[in-house]
């Protein structure tokens, strides 16, 4: 076993966790940056294509308290309001810090340039041309962390359990994916970077390792996952022609600059007849255009591949040039040219608005645990508001990073434990005892099939059903132990994952059973329409090999700063 | 769609044992990445085939870089074609598994 021990350890290095390892390491600390994959480069952060949410009033006159306001009305009074006051207020400085870092945010007459997107009440969205949003911010923040000595990036470590000692964190173990080898990491205190879950879903806008580890990293440790029912589905993911070498969530950018129209298979524009009405504008908020895609699909007005068509062909050819300019020959390589055809998109999973319960602090229920990023659950109710989500990875990154940094220095030591430590490592460790596995890699193909069709953002309560069964089932068929053993091996790491996925699904499952009403991002086709009495976030724990899901009433938004 | 057939050669092995060449036909229709083709050997075939990707197909991540006849392509970029198809891993990186070779830059890696 490979053994190494620091102050604070980061679980994950997109945006999230490069900001808490900075924020930590600034804060003298020393710190463990690991990813199961490259540093910096995979996850969410650097697929991101454009909008970052900021109170700056830079273009037009705003306040936080605005982009608050839109926060709240947007996760539909589900938000934990501590934790979207948290998100909004410190945005500026944190763009502001990223902009003095040089991330090259787009600017136009001598300030930030800042679009408005849907469900927005004005301009309020920074970004990085051309769809370069993402890589952008992760070239930026993997720039600072070079210059930091204190800080250690371990990539191709893939963390398999948080340890737990008495209740407590004290580090984490894991698998050197290069080698097989087993890793012992201890730390003083320990931060969950690890982002969302869209990797569940079949059609999904996020990476391979978006899978839910850290989901499942925590409730195993014993903290509290909450609103883990509420999957955002992006409305206009890229479904058809085929297309390489681009996010499917690139329209997106599009939209932002030249407003497009959405249409049926008859050519008709449609988000009028479901509330809201486009007039080359781009207004609709993703929980309304989705739903107005799946039920123009379902009337039988979908386009040829299931969607529907997004169409630019009234956009002037010099318009496009000058709004993507390079975007246009790398879609010219797809063979797509805009002016004289539409594309067709679908909805596709790109974010999760539940996760792990904290506080304002970043700080679960298991001292010296803490969560940052999408991994955190509660800023954003039952619906995330456009641009909020890298906004989100670098304030509560910062947050979860100056917490961390001041738990771990008021440590003597990490108070590693040796035996709960071996004990995490088990499964792992008892590889050569496996019997034949199943073909691991088509079992997950499986389970992202029955996630898009039985726990999509329409649901019932027959198909929440047959999917846990069959949740149950797979969990049964993967077995108690991985098979494999050999240097990055596949079929190791695939149930690794799959014990992870298997556990998360159940969480979204059984949490979207029990919410037995339609709201934001959870709709229930047997139960349409929002009601008062669910005005209520469902907490999810792990105990003895249960699964518990307890209600609990939202916090009410306070109207002053606490 | 019309499905169409490629024939790929994969070079596969561990450091310090023999490499072996196994070949797979992968139906495809025009226009799936080479990478498609791969993660389809995974699924139906055989799921120990050691490739790496993150981002899947946005070109993002960089991590499926791999020779194909010789020269170093992405694989979520590059696209599938009817006939032979000769992959193996970077000549010029140290082998980890079948297509994967160590990729991360060195003061990023747990051993030196």
């Amino acid at each position: 076993m490979i053994q190494l021990e620091t102050d604070v350890l980061v679980i994950g290095a997109g945006g999230a966790g490069m900001y808490a390892a900075i924020a930590a390491a600034r804060d003298g600390c020393r710190v463990q940056l690991i990813d199961r994959s490259l540093i910096g480069r995979g996850g969410a952060t650097v697929m991101a294509q454009m909008t970052v949410s900021v109170a700056l009033g830079a273009q037009c006159p705003d306040h936080w308290e605005h982009h608050l306001a839109d926060t709240l009305q947007a996760g539909r009074g589900l938000c934990d309001p501590l934790l979207a006051q948290l998100l909004c207020e410190n945005a500026e400085l944190r763009i502001r810090e990223m902009d003095a870092w040089k991330v090259g945010w787009a600017r136009e007459d001598g300030h930030l340039k800042q679009v408005h997107a849907p469900g927005h009440d004005r301009a309020r969205c920074v970004y990085v041309d051309f769809l370069n949003t993402g890589p952008a911010v992760s070239r930026t923040l993997r720039a600072q962390l070079n210059r930091i000595d204190a800080i250690r990036r371990i990539g191709d470590v893939l963390v398999t359990d948080i340890v737990v000692s008495s209740g407590e964190a004290v580090g984490a173990v894991g698998l050197h994916l290069l080698t097989g080898e087993t890793v012992a990491l201890q730390a003083k205190s320990v931060i969950i970077a690890t982002g969302g879950l869209t990797r569940l879903y079949r059609r999904n806008s996020g990476s391979l390792n978006m899978g839910g580890d850290g989901y499942a990293l925590a409730l195993r440790a014993g903290a509290e996952l909450v609103d883990m029912e509420f999957v955002q589905f992006f409305p206009i993911g890229h479904l058809a022609p085929r297309m390489i070498g681009m996010d499917p969530i690139m329209w997106d950018p599009f939209r932002y600059k030249l407003g497009g129209r959405l249409l049926n298979a008859e050519g008709e524009e449609f988000a009028d007849r479901y509330g809201q009405a486009e007039s080359g504008n781009y207004v609709l908020t993703r929980d309304v255009a989705t739903y107005a895609i799946y039920k123009e699909v379902e009337a039988g007005r979908g386009s040829p591949a299931g969607g529907a068509y997004l169409s630019f062909a009234h956009v002037p050819d010099a318009d496009l040039r000058k709004a993507f300019g390079p975007v246009i020959d790398r879609l010219a390589k797809n063979n797509i040219d805009l002016s004289k055809m539409s594309v067709e998109v679908a909805p596709i999973a790109h974010y999760h608005m539940g996760g792990v319960r904290v506080n304002a602090a970043m700080e679960t229920r298991v001292p010296n645990l803490y969560a940052a990023g999408e991994a955190v659950g509660g800023a954003n109710g039952a619906n995330r508001l456009s641009g909020n989500g890298i906004t989100e990875a670098f304030v509560f990154g910062e947050r979860a990073g100056t917490s961390a940094a001041a738990r771990a220095k008021a440590r003597a030591a990490s108070g590693w434990n040796e035996a709960a430590a071996a004990r995490a490592l088990e499964p792992v460790n008892r590889r050569a005892q496996a019997a034949a596995t199943p073909n691991t890699a088509a079992l997950l193909v499986e389970l992202q099939a029955l996630m898009d069709d039985k726990v999509g953002p329409f649901r019932t309560g027959d198909k929440l059903d047959a999917a846990l069964q069959r949740l149950l089932q797979m969990q049964q068929a993967l077995g108690p132990l991985p098979a494999g053993a050999t240097p990055y091996d596949m079929v190791c790491l695939d149930w690794l994952d799959l014990r992870n996925m298997l556990l998360v699904a159940q969480c979204v499952v059984r949490a979207a059973i029990e919410r037995k009403e339609s709201r934001g991002a959870h709709q229930r086709e047997d139960f349409p329409g929002m009601l008062p009495e669910w005005n209520l976030n469902q907490r999810l724990s792990w105990c003895d090999g249960e699964l518990n899901v307890e209600c609990v009433p939202t916090a009410r938004a306070a109207t002053t700063a606490p | 769609m019309t499905t169409k057939t490629t024939r790929l050669h994969i070079r596969r092995g561990t450091p310090g044992a023999p490499a072996r060449t196994e070949t797979f036909d992968v139906p495809f229709t025009p226009g799936q990445s080479l990478l498609d083709g791969l993660r389809w050997i995974r699924t139906k075939l055989d799921p120990s085939l050691a490739i790496r990707f993150s981002c899947i197909n946005a070109n993002a991540c960089k991590e499926c870089m791999i020779e194909l006849e010789g020269k170093a392509v992405y694989a979520c970029t590059q696209r599938l074609k009817e006939g032979d198809m000769h992959v193996a891993p970077l000549s010029n990186k140290a082998l980890v598994h079948d297509l994967i070779s160590e990729i991360a830059p060195r003061d990023e890696r747990l051993l030196d």
